[in-house]
């Protein structure tokens, strides 16, 4: 108990002495439990428990040559466009011509680009066939025979103009969390900027 | 009928335990906390799934504002000693070897090459990432970072560095690009951005593979 004992412990007083009033040392200890109750919530709440990560990426040497450059499968090709206002879009092997393959998706909800990812990567292992390459790599890998079936599979990002750094380590973050072996980071063409802003202006209200 | 006696209680509760328990957790948190470092340029971090910390080590860290202004910030005095020294000889800026000194204490650099000399008389106090434009960094054509880069090369000739990429969530992408496109032409192909941790989405494949050690 918050209290002291004062008692002069059975000391009898003399008859010519006054009695002194005997005081409460009882302390209400409310506003302190409140006081400190305040102050673990302030330092909780200013304290920093996560450190941050670090995302690593490796830039490809710019080859100028079109002749040494990487050609993708176009049935392993997915790319996938950033625009603005977190919108994604997307398209499976070669853009058409008239566009009927350009869709529109989306970072979280139905049908979002994970989905797409996902579905696609499926769509190349299923389709795959073994090949003599495959089977060093398999060789390589303890003879784990996925580690090649997805290789194929080429995810192609083209960050717009108006896209932000968040859109881009969202993406690359997607390349992460579905084990995506190969995705590029390329810059986006003219006409895909031109089909982008016309999806935009066809439904505004989309996110 | 008689009613039972209900001996009457005190409602008075003794705070003290409870006193002491709160005092107890403050203890804690105060001793456990670690306060965010003071940030030259505040820059809210998207979040990623990735594990790993950023290094501890001094290294080279490029900020880019929400706006799109890229600061650069050399963590080792004496690299950013031999940068301010490259970049003076290089770009002939006429400093001498006591406004080097005091550019070498300045928290990061943001302005222009030309205007780095004029940017010293800026009071400690007034230094602040919002008064400056940013390296510029807006088009490929006057795009800087590349020149502050190749200081930065120069000053390491060669050894392992750790280059850090810190933008912010809301910057566009053609600043994020132009800086890459930068490192790309100093041959800097390995950085590092930062972010916030997030957890892995379940059921996805990351979730349910065991991750690679890295």
């Amino acid at each position: 108990m918050a209290e002291m004992d004062v008692s002069s412990g059975g000391h009898k007083k003399g008859p010519g002495v006054k009695k002194s009033k005997k005081l409460s040392t009882r302390v209400d200890l409310t506003p302190m439990v409140d006081l400190g109750f305040l102050l673990i919530t302030f330092f909780i709440f200013t304290t920093t428990m996560s450190q941050p990560t670090a995302m690593k990426l490796n830039l490809p040497k710019d080859v100028d040559n079109p002749d040494e450059q990487n050609e993708a499968k176009e049935s392993g090709a997915l790319t996938i466009l950033l625009g603005g206002d977190n919108h994604v879009f997307y398209y499976e092997g070669k853009l058409s011509s008239d566009g009927s393959n350009f869709r529109s998706s989306s970072f979280s909800g139905d049908s979002s680009i994970r989905d797409v990812i996902i579905r696609k990567k499926k769509e190349v292992i299923r389709i795959h066939q073994h090949t003599s390459s495959c089977a060093e790599i398999w060789a390589k890998n303890g003879n784990n025979e996925n580690s090649c079936k997805d290789r194929d599979l080429v995810v192609v990002i083209k960050p717009g103009e108006e896209s932000t750094y968040k859109n881009v380590v969202d993406i690359l973050d997607e390349m992460a969390i579905n084990v995506i072996q190969r995705y590029a980071l390329v810059d986006i063409s003219p006409g895909e900027v031109q089909l982008i802003s016309a999806t935009e202006a066809a439904n505004p209200a989309k996110k | 009928m008689a009613r039972p006696k209900i001996p009457r209680k005190s409602t008075n509760i003794d705070m003290t335990a409870m006193c002491d328990v709160a005092f107890l957790l403050l203890t804690f948190f105060i001793l456990a906390t670690e306060f965010k470092p003071e940030q030259a340029v505040a820059v809210t971090t998207p979040t990623s799934v990735q594990k790993d910390p950023v290094p501890p080590e001094e290294g080279v860290l490029v900020s880019i504002s929400p706006d799109g202004k890229v600061f650069l910030n050399i963590q080792n005095p004496e690299r950013r000693q031999a940068v301010l020294e490259d970049l003076n000889k290089r770009k002939s800026l006429g400093m001498s070897d006591a406004e080097i000194a005091k550019a070498n204490a300045l928290p990061f650099f943001g302005a222009p090459v030309t205007q780095l000399k004029s940017s010293l008389s800026v009071p400690a106090d007034k230094y602040i990432s919002a008064s400056f434009p940013g390296i510029p960094a807006k088009d490929s054509a006057n795009n800087e970072v590349t020149e502050w880069m190749q200081s930065v090369v120069a000053a390491y000739k060669g050894e392992k560095m750790n280059l850090l990429l810190k933008g912010d969530m809301n910057s566009k992408y053609p600043y994020f690009k132009n800086v890459i496109t930068a490192f790309k032409k100093n041959n800097l192909m390995k950085f590092q951005m930062v972010t916030n941790p997030e957890n892995v989405p379940t059921g996805t494949e990351l979730f349910l593979t065991p991750r690679k050690k890295t």
